[in-house]
């Protein structure tokens, strides 16, 4: 069969919309992921002991089991709960609450690292516990965790090639409608990857910048 | 909550669990070879091969792994390359795992003192010498909980396979959603049966890494 | 063969990091037998001296000589790996670090090399690794692992390491400066007794009463240059060079 790139700029378009998806999905939910991170991890270390239990057992679940398979649930389960959501809304909240309990770990090992000697010395100020974990505490084990959780964000890109199983026309799905018209998968998965590889590269550009200003800031 | 109905289809997603087993040690060999060897291409004194080897790892990091797995298969027969299903999820998720085992390896390799090569190599020792009797049962030593990790990464990216219709455990599971609309058992059923298999590698790695370490 | 040449022969050993000039224009020769002491500040370029010796830091320009043989030829990579690691073999060092292998006991960090290198039979390796930690006084500890022992035994298994390839020039870059002080005066023993025994040894050290009682000259360096060099009596009692004065007077002032 041979392979054929010229077939390529009838579709870019197609392929550049589905890169525009990829990297509004990878954002919005590296955005969820980012706070509900700490959302999660402030209830798994302070919430009462019969809330905090069993979400940390949903956590662990999540922890060891495929994204792909949690995005099936979660696709699935809120059609069947009643919830009809559209698939990128779906697969936005999937990859988000993924990734949430990832960052949540790290924003747990974070503050606990940091609280010991901050929160006495904020509670002796006469900050209330939940003031002394939102000014003092949290900023700072945040600030901490925000190498290992841009690394995350990365993976999140890679990972939200999976939302094109539920439906999600993004840049992976957009190569597969390309594909269905012209019958070829190596030219268009290629050019998928080149874009995925790209987005990448400027992730990590990034990355490195904000490393780089927290490390003066500090 | 459906018993009645998990107990039913149990039999099918044990069985596809065995595929999930089975994918897994054959892409972890797979990936070990490929780390190993994109490790020392790193390592070489060649710029040719130290070039190469960094960019396999920054390629195959840098995209998704579902999508270098839908070049191998549905590209595949394009440039020759005639894989089943089953053949291209082994190849195309055991060179992904390589490129993440390369940094494994090669970081444990880097991270031995630097001493500890001068001395080999001042006794007289030639540079593959001191590589394989002195650095490499080191490295080694520290190579076992990052590789663990990467391991368990590998274990949940078997599921990428149910993309391509591999009967594993994810794509059982989907398989079951489909026809029974109960998301949740079948969730929990294949979500536990992962977490098996998860939590008896993890033990294992930490039983193998407490075993080597030095006395 | 020898045309001349003493046992280890520098010539004009020269060695830049860049525009960084570690070693300037720098000769020196060591007959069979003799102990020469390298002193100097750090920085001074003297344990880079000594490694160029056995070509761990290459240099940019001279020659190094030993036994009639130029040490840092310049051959085809096979060729060198070859020529350096049977060069390597005639020459023992020991580190400030001591780079004990931590994966192996005392009798296999003495024992490795020989194995593989000289092709002797493990009953033949045994026999040495416990003569030679016999001879460092480490025999009650010959299956130790090194991070079982104190940093004088440790750097003294590195020296039975170093003695076990029969070297022809021993060579020690600061050996007691990593030791606790209560330590470091059994590695200096083991080092006394080479020096009985004729060994031929270069040592980079900052210990002055030991470089005074045991060698047979001293080389004091200052950036990058040999600035006196002569019999330990002279050298420390009457120094001709101001630097040289000045070394050894702030010395003395900081061992107090």
């Amino acid at each position: 069969m041979g392979l054929d790139f010229t077939v390529i700029p009838k579709y870019f378009d197609i392929i550049l919309l589905g890169c525009a998806y990829t990297i509004g999905i990878t954002v919005a939910a590296a955005i969820l992921s980012f706070f509900g991170g700490i959302v999660f991890a402030v209830i798994a270390l302070y919430a009462p002991w019969i809330i905090r239990q069993p979400f940390r057992m949903v956590a662990w679940m999540f922890m060891g089991t495929p994204l792909l398979l949690q995005l099936f649930l979660i696709y699935f389960g809120l059609v069947q709960v009643g919830i009809d959501l559209p698939a990128v809304v779906a697969g936005i909240i999937g990859l988000g609450l993924h990734f949430a309990v990832y960052n949540s770990e790290l924003i747990q090992t974070a503050i606990l690292s940091v609280d010991k000697g901050q929160m006495e010395a904020a509670r002796t100020l006469g900050l209330s516990r939940s003031e002394a974990l939102r000014k003092v505490v949290i900023p700072q084990a945040v600030r901490a965790v925000i190498p290992p959780i841009s690394n995350n964000m990365i993976a999140l890109l890679k990972d939200s090639a999976l939302v094109s199983v539920i439906g999600v026309s993004e840049l992976t799905l957009s190569a597969q409608r390309a594909i269905g018209a012209t019958y070829r998968p190596f030219e268009f998965y290629l050019l998928a990857a080149a874009f995925y590889y790209v987005i990448n590269l400027g992730m990590e550009w990034v990355q490195r910048r904000i490393e780089r200003r927290i490390s003066i800031s500090r | 909550m459906d018993f009645e109905l998990m107990l039913k289809v149990y039999p099918f997603f044990l069985e596809a669990a065995w595929i999930t087993i089975v994918l897994s040690v054959l892409t972890a060999i797979l990936g070990l070879i490929c780390g190993t060897l994109g490790a020392f291409a790193r390592l070489s004194r060649f710029a040719v091969l130290r070039f190469l080897g960094a960019a396999y790892v920054s390629v195959f990091r840098g995209t998704p792994a579902l999508i270098q797995l839908f070049i191998l298969y549905f590209g595949g027969p394009q440039i020759g390359i005639q894989l089943d299903a089953f053949e291209a999820g082994v190849i195309g998720l055991g060179i992904n795992a390589g490129a993440y085992m390369t940094e494994t390896i090669r970081g444990a390799v880097i991270s031995i003192d630097k001493g500890q090569r001068e001395a080999a190599r001042t006794l007289g020792l030639s540079q593959w010498q001191a590589m394989y009797k002195v650095i490499l049962p080191q490295a080694a030593r520290l190579m076992v909980r990052p590789l663990g990790v990467n391991l368990n990464m590998l274990i949940k990216a078997t599921a990428l396979v149910a993309a391509i219709s591999v009967v594993e455990l994810t794509y059982t599971a989907q398989r079951y959603i489909g026809s029974t609309y109960k998301p949740f058992e079948m969730f929990l059923l294949a979500g536990i049966l992962y977490m098996i298999i998860i939590y008896v590698t993890g033990r294992g790695v930490a039983w193998l890494d407490r075993k080597v370490q030095i006395t | 063969m020898t045309d001349g040449k003493s046992f280890v022969e520098i010539r004009h050993a020269q060695k830049s990091f860049g525009k960084l000039e570690v070693l300037k224009d720098i000769s020196l020769s060591v007959d069979r037998g003799q102990i020469v002491g390298i002193i100097g500040s750090s920085g001074s370029g003297k344990s880079t001296l000594l490694r160029a010796i056995n070509d761990l830091d290459p240099l940019t320009g001279g020659e190094v000589w030993l036994d009639g043989v130029r040490v840092n030829q310049t051959l085809p990579h096979r060729a060198y790996e070859k020529h350096i690691n049977q060069m390597r073999q005639q020459v023992g060092m020991v580190f400030q670090h001591f780079n004990l292998f931590p994966h192996m006991t005392a009798r296999e960090n003495v024992s490795m090399a020989p194995i593989m290198l000289k092709g002797i039979s493990k009953d033949e390796a045994n026999a040495l690794a416990e003569a030679q930690l016999d001879h460092v006084g480490m025999l009650e500890r010959i299956d130790y692992y090194p991070s079982q022992l104190s940093g004088g035994q440790k750097q003294r298994v590195a020296i039975a390491r170093a003695l076990a390839m029969q070297p022809k020039l021993m060579l020690f870059d600061e050996a007691t400066s990593a030791l606790d002080p209560e330590l470091v005066e059994e590695v200096n023993q083991v080092m006394r007794k080479l020096a009985e025994q004729h060994m031929t040894m270069i040592i980079v050290t900052h210990e002055m009463d030991f470089a005074a009682s045991v060698c047979d000259r001293v080389l004091f360096m200052d950036q990058g240059v040999v600035v006196e060099e002569g019999p330990p009596e002279i050298l420390f009692k009457t120094p001709s060079q101001p630097r040289t004065r000045e070394f050894l007077r702030k010395h003395l002032e900081s061992a107090k």
